[in-house]
């Protein structure tokens, strides 16, 4: 009796969760079905579903006439290029607070929390004009830069609350058998805080693959990345659903992808760790 | 026990994140300070001296300044109101046993990960255009005259767009949450009888009070600065012009940099105002 109203209950929530879900995922499923229609099946009405002539045409026709690759690879040079030198940075600073940590860490802490909600258009024209001075304007290496510094402070918390984890008997041990600093980084703590370092890592590529302020206000034509060319096609003549869809389609998979994997990390990450 | 050695070492590793941060935060903001007190034209004489306080009353003053303070708030009240409730609504439901959760899961945080440009703009062909957008088909087939939304209806729809991407957010920092919820405490609540309303006002809604809140300043420090839904959509027209549009269109299309400059001072103290709450409580994690 008891069982039977529990399996009951289970197809009631399977069924309404799987219909709030699909509905909240709907508009990326509908655009990556329009994105595999022609232009006149795009815009039908009624709409079309599943019932069409699937065409690889739009993919193709993005690439020829926008040249897509090289926004791609802005993309994935800002965001992989940013995520390295933060990590560069980061790594040693929150390995430093989580096992050496002082009276000052947690004012240290809040206080890199703090930059992080600076808001940007308060600093945007100084960042403007300091690009200039320095011909950083529309170029990946300026872009690089300041995705670095907006995602550090994430990075070293990220970081810092994993790095926590890891028990400091473990490090204890390891000195008591003679480590030195050395062997302790290398063979104690490494291995113990790859998959902290992976996660902080994925999130953070996420986070400046999506950046959208700065990547909007700081390129024009050669260093946009993907944020900035989707943005191109609010423009009139860019109203192709179907090329729109495509293109759209491109600029979201890989990181739809990547983020399934870091949905765990998302909470810490974003909450600074207040929730785990 | 950290050798001296250690220390030393540790500041070492700590000073090249403090000093870049520092260098990325207060040059630009002590630039931002000075030029909100001149009068800065780029385009129109460059630097025309020290004005005093004038740029801070003239941007309270313009007529677009009450209305952008009214449609941000607008924004981020509505978006954060619909996102937490829903947000909520939606944990307690992912939380139930049923078949296929992790693919349900994977549908609802979907969006969070698209990229802002893409979002807004989908949303605002494929789905708001007034001719070809999904909605129009709905309305027609229904005999209604299709909406042009981000004109007509431009404020639901930017909160809308905004709480699509959102939604995720909220709802898995709050299905986190729930997860850590002892059943035990539940299962007991239910054998005295108590009804399910009661135990969610009573058990879950408290228990979730500290996640609610760390969602809700979390949302209002980046809702408060979204920029890339409102350039692709509307840029700013049908009342949807926020603080943060409003400071960019001083700063960067009048450039009139004094004004936008003192409009970005304003911005920073709200924010920090609101960031001082959210590190009161985060430190206070950080303690235990």
């Amino acid at each position: 009796m008891a069982r039977a109203a529990t399996t009951q209950r289970k197809i009631i929530n399977t069924a309404f969760a799987w219909m709030v879900g699909l509905l909240i995922f709907f508009p990326i499923m509908w655009t990556i079905l329009t994105s595999f229609k022609t232009e006149a099946t795009a815009i039908a009405d009624p709409p079309v579903w599943f019932f069409f002539d699937w065409t690889l045409d739009n993919y193709r026709v993005v690439q020829e006439r926008s040249d897509y690759s090289r926004f791609l690879w802005n993309s994935i040079i800002i965001a992989g290029g940013s995520t390295f030198l933060g990590m560069l940075i980061a790594i040693p600073a929150a390995w430093s607070m989580a096992f050496v940590p002082s009276k000052r860490t947690k004012d240290i802490l809040l206080w890199m929390l703090s930059t992080k909600m600076l808001p940007a258009v308060g600093v945007l024209y100084p960042i403007y004009l300091i690009f200039i001075k320095f011909g950083l304007l529309d170029t990946r290496i300026g872009l690089t830069i300041v995705l670095m510094f907006i995602n550090l402070p994430i990075m070293v918390w990220m970081l810092y609350t994993y790095f926590k984890e890891i028990p400091g008997e473990i490090l204890e041990a390891a000195r008591m058998d003679g480590a030195g600093l050395r062997e302790e980084i290398l063979y104690v703590l490494t291995p113990m805080a790859i998959p902290g370092i992976a996660s902080t890592v994925l999130l953070n590529v996420i986070l400046a693959w999506n950046e959208a302020f700065w990547t909007l206000n700081l390129t024009a034509a050669k260093a946009a990345p993907l944020t900035a060319f989707i943005a191109s096609y609010s423009s009139p003549e860019g109203l192709f659903y179907a090329k729109l869809s495509a293109a759209s389609t491109m600029a979201i998979a890989p990181i739809l992808i990547l983020g399934w994997f870091s949905q765990k990390q998302l909470v810490r990450g974003l909450t600074f760790g207040a929730v785990k | 026990m950290a050798t001296k050695a250690s220390r030393t070492a540790a500041r070492l590793m700590l000073a090249p994140a403090v000093i870049l941060l520092l260098g990325w935060m207060m040059v630009p903001l002590t630039m931002t300070v000075i030029f909100s007190f001149k009068r800065y034209l780029p385009m129109r004489g460059g630097d025309l001296g020290w004005v005093g306080f004038e740029n801070y009353v003239r941007f309270v003053n313009s007529s677009a300044f009450w209305p952008a303070v009214q449609s941000t708030l607008m924004i981020v009240g509505g978006v954060l109101l619909i996102t937490v409730v829903l947000g909520v609504l939606l944990a307690i439901l992912l939380d139930q046993p049923m078949w296929g959760q992790g693919i349900v899961r994977i549908l609802v945080i979907a969006p969070f990960f698209v990229m802002p440009t893409v979002s807004a703009l989908v949303w605002k062909n494929m789905f708001m255009d007034p001719v070809n957008g999904l909605f129009a088909h709905l309305w027609r087939f229904f005999g209604a005259t299709p909406v042009s939304w981000l004109s007509e209806a431009s404020m639901p729809s930017i909160i809308l767009i905004v709480s699509w991407q959102w939604l995720p957010f909220a709802t898995l920092i709050l299905l986190t949450a729930i997860q850590s919820l002892d059943s035990e405490q539940l299962e007991a609540a239910e054998m005295d009888g108590a009804s399910p309303l009661s135990r969610f006002i009573y058990i879950t809604l408290p228990h979730l009070a500290r996640a609610i809140t760390i969602v809700v300043l979390i949302q209002t420090i980046f809702l408060l600065a979204i920029f890339a839904e409102i350039f692709v959509t509307t840029q700013g027209a049908f009342g949807t012009r926020t603080l943060t549009y409003l400071i960019f269109q001083r700063v960067l299309e009048s450039q009139n940099v004094g004004l936008g400059s003192a409009g970005g001072v304003y911005a920073i103290i709200l924010a920090n105002i609101l960031a001082l709450f959210l590190m009161r409580i985060v430190g206070k994690n950080l303690d235990r």
